[in-house]
């Protein structure tokens, strides 16, 4: 077991180089470098522009040398936490990303654990049931859900509340709540908020959760060991969710490795739409005006998140499948 | 090993005995992949819409009643007009007359706001194929032929509205349908190149081919798509003319959208390079093109229309969500998703709602292209058991 | 042998429904017996005969859509009879009967058994649903359950989980399960029809013995006649869910009634017998000579590829056949037989060794070493046939462009030449010559290993590799596809090279016999010789382990 766990991190340092190389890419992409868009846009605002600064700056960063140079500046730099420097917000990227990503971290946590926990026991009756009321229900619900954009839907719901209940319900937090430290108000004042984001971000996934496990289980339902079980003299409930049930989870637990992705991509959206302080508006903000440093660190934070929450449902696997654990 | 299972005789033999022996034995494979898609009755409905939203985004000159750029700023945000079949004609009485009501508008002095009210007084009288506009259809073929639209170009025509600018929402929607369609359509195409190409080389030759390119997959495949490409259309320059922008959109939804594409054609040539028919084609001596073309694609084919069927819908959806974003396609093109982004002013749409119009487009189109992928996929293959 | 007792078990108008477009399926029709205390009864059909759902009916375990429609099931109980149908198939009273009173094996080792949790588990919550009994206790009971079906180590197997097991072992499990609350009915639904010849023979031997320690009633169902020559007590003959015949295993065999059920052990008994031998004597002359043939399989690539071991499906493996013989190989799964089929016609690239080949001109040639381009001018002569006639056969393409396939790049055929030579194969393998333009759909299993053979003789046949050519075909169509091999192999003077794992089919049609185990040659030598007086120990374990289809050969016949 502790082999396995080992041997995936190991398997994490290829796709982790891979996405640094991503992220540098599309740092890379736009036309000119960082110092002189830097150096226009000093320029621009009337200050003086301090070349000794610059070409210090050009050094750290490698500009004018190769691309393999400049990338392992930039990789080396990120390694010790410097991210490089944010022109937008003139402060180093560091400080604006780990707040960010720690609230999209939270928000893509939360959503992922409503979706399994509504997925889950809809997508079981689904397929014990199938053909019934609450089958063409949530078939009927998975469909509509996994047809709407969640941007559509998220301005639908300011729209809903906007218009019939008058209040407006972007953020993840009341206003004197933002800066306020710790306390159980501020978790409930989260929870209040929160919940908009995670119903908007978790529908379309939820939607394809009970797909999936209704489809799973169905080919699970009708294996031979089910009806040994049965033979046994198990009472039905009881059998269905020892066995089937417990073996079409697997394949459940292992669709983070792109419900993850997925969620992160509509956090994006989801969070601009919304307003909220997650990374989100900061990256799409930072795309939109080239600040490449910012942008690229927050690829790199969002291809890491996804690893990380791919090795803990390997993890999960291993320990809920004996034939991966002892394979 | 003839040993009977507890399940009956499989649908298809029951289908072998029903149907003329003689139909049914010499039927190929798509006649009976028909037959059993048939029996998927929304994915039928779903394939008869699918079309229909095609024929919208082929002919979007001519049904549209208006150019899609006309606007008045006298009409903003005005409020969907309702037709009427009969209007009070000269002798006081009732004649056929397909109209739409007019407006009588007034300015709320507060909010600054047009204040737009049906007024039955003023009518506009509409008509079927009526000249209208100037276009050049498919950019070729100069026309003024309207499918619909008033009689009186100078008239105020809006069956869903106007948005900001006055413009007429139904013309923008349905001109909006070519551009979101077509995406979904030559996005897939160039996905399906690549992911056939790759798929089938990584299906075909397995071992350390197949090895590299899956893990080329499986690393796409966990990288948040949506940053990634707003990265790519970020570094797209600004001044781009708007079709370079349309192509580039494309090229970059495809260059992600790939692997699910490659996924199934490496699958499906995979167990086929080990299915005895296979073997026993290379053992008849065949040359390796007519192996793959002749005794290994057929097999492919429809599984290929399934995957890019279910394909298409999400690259509309990602479109709409670059160009909703402001980082996909930019006016005066108009896409659903460029269409949309019209509603994040939550003051416009509380005050226009008509503008979700084009998200009721997106979701019925890919309600129904979904149903329509997953009909064809459980239809794909007659011959399971 | 078998006391006559009240009988536990009466089935009365059993009749089983499957509903399906519209019409609706007989798979049991009006069906009954009796289950005596303590006897084994046989329930022999071929596939489609309602022989499995039968079994199920009893429990109650018939899957939707199929429906129990008609007739009673009554079990005896101390206090009088109990309908099993009028239970239904939920709720607690039917429940108390499955596995406490009435249990069942399954077909499929391999999958019968929960793959994500322990053997233990399993048994000892088949304990618990019945008595109450502290886990501990339980356990120590499913130990000796263990122990009783001899698995070896059973208080560590009972921690480990079904996928470490070999299907042997998992059927044994299993078993052990079933027998876990004393039933008084062991239903046993194909039990080793998935299993190989000699592991069959062991289980089949437990079954027996453990009925008589515990004097259960056994309900066998099989599509064999030697397993139910070897186990039963009474035999019911069903077919397309109607009981034919119904009498004692030795009145069955000597003396049947029914002419469905002469029919089919008329199939078996020939299978019996050396078959008639072809009218061209067999040369001296070699065709193909196999010298040292390897193909070892790389496993677990370690780090930077080596690999850490090999799976050496062929190792070493030499033999010849002459013109026109017919060299079986026979052997269990796993010993390489069908791989070395394939490698003979480099399907796999042997990795070491020969196969010296003359060719129809006289020329020899080496087999293992020849490139791709030289390889073609073979495919014409050295042909093979498939196992599973459902999947060598496209579904894609007509009867007509299969057939013509080899002929298309063998020879230079004009379409119309290629239409006549179709027409004239078909009529050759018995199929009617106008079903060119069907696709292979619209036949059965035996018409479509017809058209295999059509395929494989349709250029200049000289060699022909058949894999178990007959391994997916009902009894009664055995015997005819290999009559069919056998007049071809007179008219074109072939020679065969036959896959088989079942020793009575390769009496029947071959030569000379090579037995092989774990990819290695262990007997060679003349098809009686092998089977009458084998020499090595695995052929004689081989030969004794398969069932004959003869009640009076059984260790405890009486005399």
């Amino acid at each position: 077991m502790l082999i396995y766990i080992l041997k995936r991190m190991l398997g994490m340092i290829p796709a982790m180089i891979a996405i640094s190389i991503l992220a540098f890419t599309v740092i890379q992409l736009p036309p000119g470098d960082y110092v002189s868009t830097y150096a226009a846009q000093l320029a621009q605002s009337g200050e003086t522009v301090d070349s000794d600064m610059l070409n210090s700056l050009r050094d750290r960063y490698g500009l004018g040398e190769n691309v393999v140079v400049q990338y392992f500046k930039w990789i080396g730099g990120v390694v010790q936490g410097d991210f490089g420097q944010s022109f937008e917000w003139n402060q180093p990227v560091t400080e604006l990303v780990w707040g960010r990503m720690a609230m999209t971290a939270l928000i893509s946590f939360v959503t992922l654990i409503v979706m399994w926990s509504f997925s889950l026991p809809i997508g079981v009756y689904s397929a014990v049931r199938q053909y019934s009321a609450v089958d063409y229900i949530a078939t009927a619900f998975a469909f509509l859900a996994m047809a709407t954009p969640n941007f559509l839907l998220a301005i639908l719901l300011l729209y809903v509340s906007t218009m019939w209940f008058g209040v407006s319900v972007g953020g993840l937090f009341s206003p004197e709540f933002v800066n306020a430290g710790f306390s159980l108000a501020k978790v409930w004042d989260f929870i209040t908020h929160a919940w908009i984001p995670v119903f908007v971000l978790g529908t379309a996934g939820t939607a394809s959760l009970i797909r999936i496990m209704r489809a799973n289980l169905l080919d699970e339902l009708h294996k031979p060991y089910v009806e040994a079980a049965r033979s046994k003299g198990m009472p039905e409930t009881r059998l269905i969710l020892t066995y089937p049930v417990r073996v079409a989870l697997n394949p459940f637990i292992s669709t983070v490795g792109w419900v993850l992705p997925a969620l992160i991509s509509g956090e994006l959206i989801v969070s601009t739409v919304l307003n909220l302080p997650t990374a989100g508006p900061l990256l799409l903000q930072a795309l939109k005006s080239q600040d490449m440093y910012l942008a690229g660190a927050f690829i790199l934070l969002n291809g890491g998140l996804v690893l990380i929450g791919t090795l803990i449902s390997d993890i999960l696997l291993a320990i809920s499948d004996p034939r991966i654990r002892l394979s | 090993m003839s040993v009977d299972t507890q399940l009956p005789p499989s649908d298809d033999d029951l289908l072998d005995r029903q149907i003329d022996a003689g139909r049914m034995q010499a039927a190929g494979q798509w006649v009976l992949i028909w037959h059993k898609f048939r029996k998927h009755k929304l994915a039928l409905v779903s394939l008869f819409v699918v079309g229909l939203i095609y024929l919208v985004a082929l002919f979007a000159e001519f049904l549209a009643p208006a150019d899609p750029g006309k606007f008045d700023p006298r009409y903003t945000f005005a409020p969907p007009q309702s037709i009427g079949l009969f209007a009070d004609d000269r002798q006081g009485g009732q004649s056929f007359q397909p109209h739409v009501t007019g407006y009588k508008i007034t300015l709320d002095v507060k909010s600054f706001r047009r204040v737009f009210v049906p007024d039955p007084d003023v009518i506009v009288p509409i008509g079927f194929f009526v000249q209208g506009q100037p276009y050049k259809m498919w950019g070729l073929f100069p026309s003024n032929l309207h499918f619909i639209g008033p009689l009186d170009q100078s008239q105020p025509f809006f069956l869903i509205g106007a948005d900001r600018l006055g413009r007429d929402l139904l013309s923008r929607t349905i001109h909006g349908t070519r551009i979101s369609m077509s995406i979904g359509l030559v996005g897939v195409g160039l996905s399906l190149l690549i992911g056939m190409t790759l798929g089938g080389i990584s299906g075909y030759y397995g071992g350390m081919v197949d090895r590299a390119i899956q893990r080329v997959i499986e690393f796409i495949r966990s990288v948040p798509t949506i940053p990634l490409w707003l990265g790519l259309a970020a570094a797209m320059p600004k001044d781009w003319p708007p079709l370079q922008i349309y192509f580039a959109i494309l090229i970059i939804l495809s260059l992600i959208g790939w692997t699910e594409i490659a996924r199934v054609v490496r699958g499906r040539f995979l167990s086929l390079r080990s299915d005895d028919f296979v073997i026993a084609a290379r053992l008849d001596g065949v040359s390796e093109f007519r192996l793959i073309m002749r005794h290994m694609m057929p097999s492919l084919y429809s599984h290929i229309i399934a995957a890019i069927t279910l394909a298409i819908p999400n690259m509309i959806l990602a479109e709409s969500s670059l160009s909703f974003l402001g980082l996909g396609l930019q006016p005066p093109i108009v896409s659903w998703g460029v269409l949309l982004q019209d509603t994040q002013n939550l003051r416009a749409i509380t005050q226009a709602p008509w503008l979700f119009v084009p998200g009721i487009c997106i979701v019925i189109a890919v309600l129904s292209l979904n149903f329509l992928g997953d009909g064809v996929r459980d239809a794909a293959d007659p011959y399971a058991k | 042998m078998t006391e006559i007792q009240a009988p536990i078990l009466k089935v009365r108008n059993l009749t089983v429904d499957f509903p399906i477009h519209k019409q609706v399926v007989h798979a049991v029709k009006d069906f009954s017996f009796e289950l005596n205390r303590g006897e084994t009864l046989c329930v022999v059909g071929e596939s489609g005969s309602g022989k499995s759902v039968t079994a199920r009916a009893i429990l109650q375990l018939v899957a939707a859509p199929g429906e129990i429609t008609n007739g009673q099931i009554l079990l005896s109980t101390e206090t009088g009879e109990t309908d099993i149908v009028a239970l239904g198939n939920r709720g607690e009273a039917i429940r108390k009967i499955r596995g406490r009173r009435i249990a069942m094996i399954f077909q499929e080792p391999m999958t019968s058994l929960s793959p994500v949790h322990t053997i233990g588990h399993q048994i000892i919550e088949a304990i618990r649903l019945h008595e109450t009994i502290s886990k501990e206790d339980a356990r120590k009971r499913a130990a000796a359950l263990l122990d009783r079906v001899r698995i070896p180590n059973p208080d560590a197997a009972l921690d480990r989980y079904s996928f470490e097991f070999s299907g042997g072992m998992r059927q044994r499990a299993m078993i052990a399960m079933a027998l876990s609350c004393n039933p008084e009915i062991l239903i046993a639904d194909e039990p080793t029809t998935a299993l190989d010849v000699t592991t069959q023979a062991e289980i089949l031997s437990l079954i027996r013995e453990l009925q008589r320690d515990r004097g259960m009633a056994v309900l066998f169902i099989t599509h064999d006649m030697g397993v139910v020559a070897q186990i039963a007590d009474r035999v019911m003959v069903m077919f397309r869910g109607e009981k034919v015949e119904e009498a004692g295993v030795f009145d069955l065999f000597e003396n049947p009634q029914q002419p469905y059920t002469r029919a089919l052990l008329g199939s078996v008994l020939k299978l019996e017998t050396p078959g008639p031998r072809p009218t061209r004597p067999v040369s001296e002359q070699p065709i193909a000579q196999i010298k040292d043939l390897s193909l070892h399989f790389p496993l677990n690539l370690g780090i930077l590829g080596k690999p850490a071991a090999y799976l050496k499906a062929i190792d070493g493996v030499s033999f010849t056949i002459n013109q026109g013989e017919t060299v079986g190989v026979v052997g269990e799964s796993g010993s390489g037989k069908t791989t070395l089929g394939r490698t003979l016609l480099r399907v796999y690239n042997p990795t070491a060794g020969q196969v010296n080949y003359w060719q129809g001109d006289g020329s020899e040639v080496d087999i293992a070493n020849l490139s791709r381009r030289q390889m073609k001018s073979l495919y014409g002569e050295v042909r093979m046939i498939f196992q599973d006639p459902h999947s060598s056969l496209n579904p894609r393409m007509t009867i007509y462009q299969i057939i013509s396939e080899p002929l298309r790049t063998n020879t230079d055929m004009s379409e119309r030449q290629m239409l006549n030579r179709v027409e004239d194969l078909l009529t050759r393998v018995g199929l009617p010559a106008d079903i060119g333009d069907r696709y292979p759909h619209a036949f059965s299993g035996g018409q479509r290993q017809r058209i295999s053979i059509a395929r494989a003789i349709a250029v200049r046949p000289r060699l022909i590799i058949a894999d178990e050519p007959t391994s997916a075909l009902d009894v009664s169509l055995r015997h005819q596809v290999l009559d069919l091999m056998r007049d071809l192999q007179s008219e074109f003077g072939l020679s065969y090279l036959f896959i088989s794992h079942d020793i009575s089919v390769i009496r029947y049609f071959c030569d000379r016999v090579v037995v092989m185990k774990n990819g290695k040659i262990v007997e060679i030598g003349d098809v009686a010789q092998i089977c009458e007086n084998p020499q090595h120990d695995y052929t004689k374990t081989l030969i004794s382990a398969v069932p004959r289809p003869n009640p009076r050969l059984r260790a405890d016949a009486p005399a």
